[in-house]
C-alpha cells in the first residue's frame, strides 16, 4: 500500500457554549487513509462523526489541528475531496444529467466534454435512460445513485460518504451496497480511497478494510479494526459475525469515565427514548428470563444501533439492566418493573428516576424550594446551557420533561413554558379552564 | 414535461402571431415610454386628462408600465438585499430590523415627500413625478418580496448548501445554481400577491395633491381622478372595467406562465398530482421563434452573468491567500467607514429633528395622537368587520372544492382591484344620504383589506386534516360546536396572519378614505389619515413628518404588542 492521501492530525473541534465555555465534540484524532483503501467511521449517534468527516472535506474548520491532502495542509474545501449524502443533497429543479454535470461545474473543460463525462458516469452507476428524468421521478436509491454519479465525475482521489444508505429502505440500501462494492473492486470508481460515515456495523464490516472505532462526546478514536475477511463477503459466514460481535461489545462496553466541568451532571446526556420504547424492551427481556448477547439481541429485534443503543443506555442508566462483556440482563428493578401494573410501574420509575438522574434531582429541588412550586423553563434551559450544545439541550430538557410527566415527578405546561409540582385539585381546575 | 420542448411541435402560426405580438409589445413600450419623459410644468394644473373612452387603453397601458418598471426593480432590490441579509452577520442585523419598520410604514404618506424630492432633482420633466409614483410602488411590494427571499436563503437544507461548497461552487455559481432556484416558488407566489396589491398605490400616486399643487401622470389613475373631479360618472365606470381587464390580462399573459415555469423549481422530492398549468405557455415553450428571441433577450444577462462569475473567481482565488491581516484591515476600515457615515446621516437627521419638535407647539401633539386613536380605532374596526362576514365564507368555500374552484379567481381578481377607484360610488351615497365620513371611512377602509383576511382563511379551511373533519363527525360535535372546538382553533393561525396584513392594509387605506371627494364636494373626518392628507395638501412639513412617525409609531407598536401575541399563541397552540 502506497502513501497517505488524506491525514488529520490531532484534530479538536469545540463547541461554543454560551456562557464561553468549550464542549469538546472531537478530540485528537489522528488518522491517515491511504490509496486503495475503504475505511468506515463508526460509532453511537451523536458521536461527531459526521463532524469529523466535514472536517475532512472542509467543510468545517478544526478547532485545532490539521488535515493534509496529499501531504499539504488544507485551508478552505479540500480539492482532493467529493461527497455523498446522507439526505442525497441532489438539485430537485435539475435533471439527472445537469446533476452530475453539477460535479463538473468548477472545471475548466468546454460545455460538451462535461457533458460526455457525466454521460459515461451515469452508464457506470447504472442510470442510462434516465438522463433527463428529475430526481422527484426516481426511487430513493436512484436518487442516491445520482448522488454518487454528480461526486465521481469530478474524479476525486477522495470519495467520502456521509450515511449514504441510511435512507434508504434494507432492500434497495443492500443492492446499492452490493454494486459501489463491485464497481469498487473493479476499477471503475475512479476515487483512490473512500471514507464512510456508518451507524451500521454489519455494512462497516462488510464494506471497509478498516473499520475506525469512535467514542461518544467527545469522539476520539477508541480502535482501529482492520477487516482482512476474504471479499466478497458473506455475513453468515462464523468468521464474519465473530466481527461483528467483537464491534459490538466494543461499542456496547460502557466507556471509562470522562471529564466533564460539574461531576454533578456528569452522567451527560440522557437519551432522548420514548417510556413505551423503553417499557416494551424491559418487558421483552423479562420474558426471556436470562442474559441476551447485545448483537444477537438487536439482530432479534431487527434494530439499528442507532435506536437500540440509546434504549440499552437508558435502562442501564436507571438501573433496570445491567451491561457485561456485550451481554444485557435485567436487575431486581427492572424485573419488578417488567412485572408490574401500569400504576405501579410509575412509582417504580419515579425511584430509580430520582435515585439515577442528578439533573431530575436538580430540578426537585429547585421546584420544591420555589414557594409556588414553578419554575421557568428558561432556567433550566440555562442550567444545562453549560454543560450542552444548544441542540442537546432542547433534547435533554425535552426527555426529562416526558420522563417527569409520566413518573409524575414534576409537570410542565408549555403555553406559560413553566415546570411545577402537581398538587392535586388545583391544576386540573386551571385545565379546564383552558379548555 | 419540459424536457426537449423548444424542439418539439412547433407551428408556424403560433410563431407568426406571438412575433407580432413582441413587436406590438416594444412599440407599445416605446410608445408609452415617450409619455413619461415629456416636459412637465409643476406650476400651475397640469395637462388635464382626455376622459374619452378611446384614450383609455392607452392611460391603462402607461399604468401597466409603471407597474412593471417598479416590479422590475423591486425584483432587483430584493435579490440584493436580501442575498447581503442572509450571507453577512452584520448586515443581517440591521437589515432585518429595517426590514420590519419599512414594511409597518404607511406608502402613501411618505408620497409627499418622495414627490417633492424628485421633482426638484428632475425640475421641468415630469420624470421626477414619474420616479416618485414608481418609488411609492416599489416600496409597496418590496419588502414583502425581500423578506420571502431571505427566509427561503436562510431555509437552504444544510446538505443541499455542504453539497455545493464541495464541488467548489463559487459564490456566484451557488446562488445562479442553488440560491434562486431554491428560492424561486416563494418569490414568484410573493411577487404575484405583492404585485397585486399594488395597483391601489398606483392609482393613489398618479394623482396627488402636494403643497397646493395637484400633480396628474397620465395613467388609469388619474384618469379616475379627472372623471371625480368632473363628476363624469361614466368615465368612472369604464376605468373600473378597464382595470379588471389588465388585471385578468396580466394574470393571464404574465403570471400564469411565470408560475407554469417555476414549478420546475419546486422543492418536493415525489411526484404530486396537480400541476398548474398556462396555456401562453404551452404557447411560448413549443414556439420555436420564440426560443430564438429568448436567446436575443438573455444574452446581455448572461454577460453580465459573466462578469460576475468572473468577479466571483477573483474574490475566491483571493480568499485562499486572505490570512494577509491587510485585506481584512482594509474590510474592517470599509466597514467601520460605513458604520460612521450612517450614524452621522442619522445625527443629522436627529438634528432635524429636534428643530421640527422644538418649534412644534404641544398641543399639535396631542392633536395627532387623538386624530391616531380614532384612525385606530377605524382600523380595529374594519379588520373586526371584514373578519365577521369572511370567517364563514372562507371557511364555506375553503371547505368546498366546488365553490373554492369558482370563487377563487373572482377573489383574487378582487383582491388586486384597486379599492380606490370605487371610492367614488360610495362617495356619492354618502353625499346623497349626509353620512358622516367618521363612519363612512370604515367600509372604505374594508373595501380594499378584506380580501387579505377571506384568502387567509380559505387557506385555512382548505388545511383543516381531514380526519379531524371526519373525527368532529364521527362525536357528533355540530353547529356551534363544531365551529368552537374543530374550525376556530383550525383556522386561527390563518386567521391572524389575515388580519396582521389587514390591518396594515387599513392604515394605509385612511389616508385615502378619511378624505373623499365628489366634483366639488369634499368629505372628510377626523383621523390620522385625513391629517396627513391635509398636511400634505397645504405642504406643512412638520405636520406631514409628525403624522408619519405617529403612524410608523401605531402600526409598529400594535404589530409587536398585539398581533405579534396572538401570532405566538396560534403558532404553539393552534398549529398542527
Amino acid at each position: 500500500m502506497a502513501k497517505d492521501i488524506l491525514t488529520t492530525h490531532n484534530v479538536f473541534r469545540f463547541f461554543e457554549t454560551k456562557e464561553g465555555g468549550q464542549l469538546p465534540v472531537l478530540s485528537e484524532i489522528n488518522l491517515g487513509i491511504k490509496e486503495g483503501e475503504f475505511v468506515s467511521l463508526l460509532g453511537p449517534s451523536g458521536s461527531g462523526k459526521s463532524t469529523l468527516l466535514r472536517i475532512m472535506a472542509g467543510l468545517i474548520k478544526p478547532s485545532s489541528g490539521t488535515v493534509a491532502y496529499l501531504g499539504e495542509r488544507i485551508e478552505g474545501i479540500n480539492p482532493g475531496v467529493s461527497m455523498v449524502f446522507q439526505s442525497f443533497a441532489l438539485f430537485p429543479w435539475l435533471t439527472v444529467l445537469e446533476n452530475v454535470m453539477m460535479g463538473l461545474e468548477d472545471k475548466p473543460f468546454p460545455k460538451e466534454e462535461k457533458r460526455e463525462r457525466a454521460i459515461k458516469m451515469i452508464d457506470i452507476i447504472g442510470l442510462d435512460g434516465f438522463e433527463n428524468a428529475y430526481p422527484k421521478e426516481l426511487s430513493g436509491g436512484m436518487k442516491q445513485r445520482v448522488g454518487l454519479g454528480r461526486a465521481l465525475v469530478s474524479e476525486p482521489d477522495i470519495l467520502l460518504m456521509d450515511e449514504p444508505f441510511s435512507a434508504l429502505d434494507v432492500l434497495t440500501a443492500e443492492n446499492l451496497r452490493r454494486d459501489i462494492l463491485d464497481l469498487w473492486h473493479e476499477g471503475k470508481i475512479p476515487a483512490k480511497c473512500i471514507v464512510m460515515v456508518t451507524h451500521g456495523i454489519e455494512e462497516a464490516v462488510l464494506m471497509s478494510d478498516r473499520v475506525v472505532i469512535l467514542s461518544k462526546s467527545p469522539a476520539r478514536i477508541r480502535e482501529q479494526i482492520a477487516i482482512n475477511l476474504k471479499r466478497p463477503r458473506d455475513s453468515k459466514h462464523p468468521s464474519f459475525e465473530k466481527m461483528l460481535d467483537r464491534i459490538y461489545s466494543l461499542l456496547m462496553q460502557p466507556e471509562k469515565k470522562q471529564f466533564y466541568p460539574d461531576q454533578n451532571i456528569k452522567d451527560e446526556l440522557i437519551h432522548f427514548v420514548a417510556i413505551g420504547a423503553l417499557t416494551g424492551f424491559l418487558e421483552l427481556l423479562a420474558d426471556f428470563k436470562e442474559k441476551q448477547d447485545l448483537y444477537a439481541l438487536a439482530e432479534k429485534l431487527s434494530m439499528e444501533i442507532d435506536d437500540f443503543v440509546p434504549i440499552v443506555d437508558s435502562a442501564s442508566l436507571l438501573q433496570f439492566t445491567k451491561v457485561e462483556t456485550g451481554d444485557i440482563e435485567l436487575t431486581k428493578k427492572g424485573f419488578e418493573f417488567a412485572e408490574a401494573s401500569v400504576l405501579d410501574r410509575k412509582k417504580i420509575f419515579k425511584e430509580q428516576f430520582v435515585a439515577n438522574v442528578p439533573l431530575a434531582r436538580k430540578i426537585l429541588t429547585v421546584l420544591e424550594s420555589k414557594s409556588n412550586h414553578h419554575m421557568n423553563y428558561e432556567f433550566f434551559e440555562d442550567m444545562l446551557e453549560k454543560y450542552f450544545s444548544a441542540e442537546n439541550v432542547e433534547k435533554q430538557i425535552d426527555t426529562l420533561i416526558d420522563w417527569g410527566r409520566y413518573s409524575e415527578l414534576f409537570a410542565y405546561n408549555e403555553v406559560s413554558g413553566q415546570f411545577y409540582l402537581e398538587q392535586g385539585e388545583f391544576e386540573i381546575e386551571e385545565e379546564k379552564d383552558e379548555n | 414535461m419540459i424536457v426537449g420542448i423548444f424542439s418539439k411541435k412547433r407551428s408556424l402560426w403560433i410563431d407568426a402571431v406571438l412575433f407580432i405580438l413582441v413587436i406590438g409589445l416594444i412599440y407599445a413600450i416605446m410608445h408609452l415610454g415617450k409619455a413619461m419623459v415629456a416636459p412637465y410644468t409643476p406650476s400651475g394644473a397640469s395637462k388635464p386628462l382626455d376622459l374619452s373612452i378611446w384614450k383609455l387603453p392607452y392611460y391603462a397601458g402607461l399604468s401597466v408600465l409603471r407597474m412593471f418598471i417598479a416590479f422590475a426593480a423591486s425584483i432587483i432590490f430584493t435579490l440584493i438585499y436580501g442575498y447581503l441579509a442572509a450571507k453577512n452577520k452584520v448586515a443581517e442585523k440591521i437589515l432585518i430590523p429595517l426590514l420590519d419598520i419599512f414594511q409597518s410604514v404607511p406608502v402613501l404618506g411618505f408620497l409627499s415627500i418622495t414627490v417633492t424630492l424628485f421633482v426638484s432633482i428632475f425640475k421641468g420633466n415630469s420624470f421626477g413625478l414619474e420616479l416618485a409614483c414608481l418609488f411609492a410602488i416599489f416600496t409597496a411590494q418590496v419588502w414583502n418580496m425581500i423578506f420571502s427571499f431571505y427566509q427561503s436563503l436562510t431555509a437552504i437544507p444544510k446538505e443541499l448548501s455542504e453539497a455545493a461548497d464541495v464541488m467548489k461552487l463559487n459564490w456566484y455559481q451557488k446562488m445562479i445554481k442553488l440560491e434562486i432556484p431554491y428560492s424561486m416558488m416563494g418569490l414568484v407566489w410573493n411577487s404575484m400577491m405583492s404585485f397585486g396589491g399594488t395597483w391601489f398605490f398606483l392609482a393613489a400616486s398618479e394623482a396627488i395633491t402636494v403643497l397646493g399643487n395637484t400633480t396628474i401622470l397620465p395613467g388609469i389613475g388619474s384618469y379616475v381622478a379627472e372623471a371625480i373631479n368632473e363628476g363624469n360618472m361614466r368615465a368612472i365606470f369604464y376605468a373600473i372595467i378597464a382595470m379588471i381587464v389588465v388585471i385578468v390580462l396580466i394574470d393571464f399573459l404574465f403570471w400564469k406562465p411565470v408560475v407554469a415555469w417555476a414549478q420546475k423549481y419546486k422543492l418536493e422530492t415525489i411526484s404530486s398530482g396537480v400541476v398548474p398549468t398556462s396555456f401562453v405557455y404551452g404557447l411560448l415553450v413549443r414556439s420555436n421563434w420564440f426560443k430564438y428571441f429568448w436567446i436575443a433577450l438573455a444574452w446581455p444577462f448572461k454577460l453580465f452573468g459573466m462578469f460576475l462569475n468572473f468577479l466571483a473567481k477573483l474574490t475566491t482565488a483571493s480568499r485562499k491567500v486572505r490570512k494577509q491581516p491587510l485585506t481584512h484591515l482594509i474590510g474592517k476600515i470599509i466597514g467601520g467607514g460605513i458604520v460612521l457615515y450612517i450614524l452621522f446621516i442619522l445625527l443629522v437627521y436627529l438634528k432635524m429633528l429636534y428643530h421640527v419638535l422644538e418649534s412644534t407647539p404641544s398641543s399639535m401633539y396631542w392633536t395627532i395622537f387623538s386624530d391616531a386613536v380614532l384612525t385606530l380605532i377605524r382600523v380595529i374596526i374594519a379588520v373586526f368587520l371584514g373578519a365577521l362576514w369572511t370567517v364563514p365564507a372562507g371557511v364555506a368555500i375553503g371547505l368546498s372544492p366546488k365553490l373554492s374552484r369558482f370563487f377563487q379567481p373572482i377573489i383574487q381578481v378582487a383582491a388586486s382591484f384597486p379599492a380606490n377607484l370605487i371610492f367614488p360610488f360610495v362617495t356619492i351615497l354618502f353625499v346623497h344620504y349626509h353620512m358622516s365620513l367618521s363612519y363612512g371611512a370604515i367600509p372604505l377602509m374594508m373595501l380594499g383589506t378584506q380580501w387579505y383576511i377571506l384568502f387567509n382563511v380559505i387557506a385555512g379551511a382548505m388545511a383543516i386534516p381531514k380526519d379531524l373533519l371526519e373525527a368532529g363527525e364521527i362525536f357528533k360535535i355540530t353547529g356551534i360546536k363544531r365551529w368552537k372546538k374543530i374550525i376556530l382553533p383550525a383556522i386561527f393561525p390563518y386567521l391572524i396572519t389575515g388580519c396582521i396584513t389587514a390591518s396594515g392594509g387599513a392604515w394605509n387605506a385612511s389616508i385615502l378614505a378619511e378624505v373623499v371627494q365628489w366634483q366639488s364636494t369634499t368629505l372628510t373626518c377626523k383621523g390620522l389619515g385625513s391629517f396627513i392628507s391635509a398636511a400634505t395638501g397645504i405642504g406643512n412639513w412638520t405636520g406631514i413628518i409628525l403624522g408619519i412617525a405617529m403612524m410608523c409609531l401605531f402600526v409598529v407598536v400594535i404589530n409587536n404588542v398585539l398581533w405579534r401575541v396572538l401570532y405566538r399563541i396560534a403558532r404553539d397552540k393552534f398549529s398542527f
